[in-house]
């Protein structure tokens, strides 16, 4: 199934920087249609009232982290528990991405990253475009 | 072990050995009284001597000075990479819009996005920075739990104490002592004030 390139994206960080990134790299991968937060309770409120078809988030973030979000959304009992999620994080340890896994990501990229592996990890969880 | 290691293990070992050699004196004998406050009184002058080098290190000065400092220069280069970052994504969306449409879009995009992907620099160093921030947290943490627990009876540098906050005495000589690196915002001045400065002297 061909992928819907406006489908809504959520990209979850407390960096403007990073926020500023990724939303870049989507544009060029003719994503476009891409809403943003900054940490997960901001996130969570956004996918209560909104579908997305994506949600990039960063994992160290405060008040919720983007693992205590990722629970929140898995742990849902509404549409949005399936929401394809990619976790884009610092934190490069087996144990994270264990964690991660078992709450339910769909893939893990760790920071730095560049638009390659971005565009790869998409494709992994939302299909090739 | 560095030599200041095995002064402190020396002077350990000396303390448990004079407590040990009261202990058994107090338990073996009646009496030597007198050999007993002699090793009581090596005992308060090693601790007596513990205390004035701690006092030496100011350990105040570690929590209400030293620290403080750090962590805002540390939170300074955290702004200051951000504000960069955000000038150098402003330029790159800038030279997108303008090469869009022509020949050229591609190839520029592609190098575009490089610059992007290096920005995440900001990110990385801006989290490494936090965690440093936080480890002088604990380190000003356990000083100033040094300081509650040995009180008043930490000699402080009368000194010091009698000009506040004073700042430590500067022993730079020459040209050297001018070199404190990047000013915090409200230390430095404008370069509008340093042109000022300047006509001044005309």
């Amino acid at each position: 199934m061909a992928v819907d390139k406006n489908m809504n994206v959520l990209i979850v960080d407390d960096y403007n920087t990073m926020l500023r990134i990724i939303k870049n790299l989507l544009k060029q991968l003719g994503f476009n249609n891409v809403d943003e937060a900054t940490d997960g309770s901001m996130a969570l409120e956004k996918v209560k009232k909104k579908s997305y078809g994506l949600i990039i988030s960063d994992w160290n973030m405060e008040p919720m982290t983007g693992l205590e979000f990722l629970k929140q959304v898995r742990g849902s009992s509404e549409s949005y528990k399936d929401t394809p999620f990619i976790m884009v994080t610092a934190e490069s340890k087996t144990e994270n991405v264990v964690m991660a896994k078992q709450a339910g990501v769909n893939n893990y990229i760790v920071k730095p990253f560049n638009a390659e592996t971005l565009k790869t990890k998409i494709s992994a969880v939302i299909g090739d475009f | 072990m560095t030599e200041e290691e095995k002064a402190h293990s020396y002077e350990r070992e000396q303390v448990v050995q004079i407590i040990n050699s009261v202990i058994s004196k107090v338990e073996n004998t009646g009496g030597a009284r007198l050999s007993i406050f002699k090793e009581l009184k090596d005992l308060q002058r090693i601790i007596d001597e513990a205390r004035s080098e701690i006092g030496a290190t100011r350990p105040t000065d570690i929590k209400g000075k030293h620290i403080p400092t750090a962590t805002d220069e540390l939170d300074a280069v955290v702004e200051a990479t951000a504000e960069a970052t955000g000038k150098i994504m402003d330029s790159c969306e800038v030279i997108q819009d303008k090469v869009a449409g022509t020949d050229a879009e591609a190839a520029v995009t592609e190098e575009v996005m490089k610059v992007y992907e290096a920005c995440s620099f900001q990110d990385i160093t801006g989290q490494r920075i936090t965690k440093v921030v936080s480890t002088l947290k604990t380190i000003e943490d356990k000083v100033d739990r040094l300081v509650e627990v040995l009180g008043d009876k930490l000699p402080m540098d009368t000194h010091h104490d009698e000009e506040g906050d004073a700042e430590e005495e500067d022993t730079r000589v020459g040209d050297e002592r001018l070199l404190n690196g990047p000013q915090m915002a409200e230390d430095a001045i404008s370069q509008d004030e340093i042109d000022k400065l300047l006509a001044s002297f005309d």
